[in-house]
């Protein structure tokens, strides 16, 4: 099972608490009829499928009940950092670990 | 179902290793704010704890942190129209949200040499790192409960109505299994 870190409880808990939430960072356009088909589906369905480390979502479903993200590389399943909501990017050089 | 309510907390399950009883009820709110608290702690009469998972206690009430923003608070039977009607006087300073939920959950008190060991069966983090004194909103048995550590081994677990019967058949043979090893 994985361990994951909330960012709003400060523990590192199980991830039987924790719900996957998809891929962060996704901007919702500010202004949404200005946006051409293409940049609709971009936005809508166009998905990120790195191998290695991925910034996602995840909810603290049965706990503080609050989104956060996270940094966890797809080949280790490993963790690299959790951060609050609204937090920007942070750089996967200094994550060390398995980040490129 | 309908049997008259006893003051005495009611045994759902015994074994030589842990008991689980009925609390009485009692009246729950739940609280969402943000900002200055003050003036609502003016007004409940207490302060609200500062990290999730820690409790308060003003008077008759009792507050435990769910989330950045959330409580949950616990009082007699009675008094929520008071505490209601003071918390709606500050609403003008510190927009908040304060529902009755009283009628939502039903409240089990497991007690016994071996209560830390019972609650292990359904729940994937550890029950030890929750504190005595402390409380925890986290996933027994696959159903979002909220766990109050009282004492080494006496807890309260908050559980919503509908999924009580599912929670109380895995206490109930967790108390038999664990009485079963003591032998």
């Amino acid at each position: 099972m994985l361990l994951i870190t909330c960012p709003y409880c400060e523990e590192t808990l199980p991830e039987a608490e924790f719900a996957y939430a998809g891929q962060a960072h996704v901007i919702r356009p500010e202004n949404p009829s200005g946006q051409s088909d293409e940049q609709w589906e971009e936005f809508l369905f166009i998905r990120e499928n790195p191998k290695g480390p991925h910034f996602e979502r995840w909810r603290h479903l049965h706990g503080c009940g609050r989104f956060f993200n996270a940094v966890r590389d797809t080949v280790s399943d490993k963790f690299l950092t959790t951060y609050r909501a609204g937090a920007p990017r942070p750089d996967l050089a200094s994550l060390g670990g398995d980040a490129k | 179902m309908n049997k008259p309510m006893s003051s005495e907390p009611e045994v759902l399950a015994e074994s030589a290793a842990v008991r689980v009883r009925l609390a009485k009820p009692c009246a729950r709110l739940s609280l969402r704010a943000r900002g200055d608290l003050a003036p609502l702690e003016a007004a409940l009469g207490l302060s609200l704890p500062g990290k999730i998972g820690e409790r308060c206690t003003g008077g008759e009430l009792e507050a435990l942190r769910l989330g950045p923003d959330e409580w949950m608070l616990h009082l007699p039977e009675g008094t929520v129209e008071g505490v209601l009607s003071s918390c709606a006087g500050v609403y003008e300073t510190l927009p908040h949200s304060l529902v009755d939920v009283s009628g939502r959950e039903v409240t089990f008190q497991i007690d016994g040499a071996r209560a830390t060991e019972l609650l292990t069966l359904g729940m994937a983090r550890d029950p030890e790192s929750i504190a005595v004194g402390e409380g925890r909103r986290t996933n027994f048995d696959g159903v979002t409960v909220t766990i109050w550590r009282d004492a080494d081994s006496a807890y309260r677990m908050d559980v919503w109505h509908s999924f009580a019967p599912h929670v109380l058949h895995l206490l109930e043979t967790g108390c038999r299994e664990l009485a079963a090893e003591a032998v």
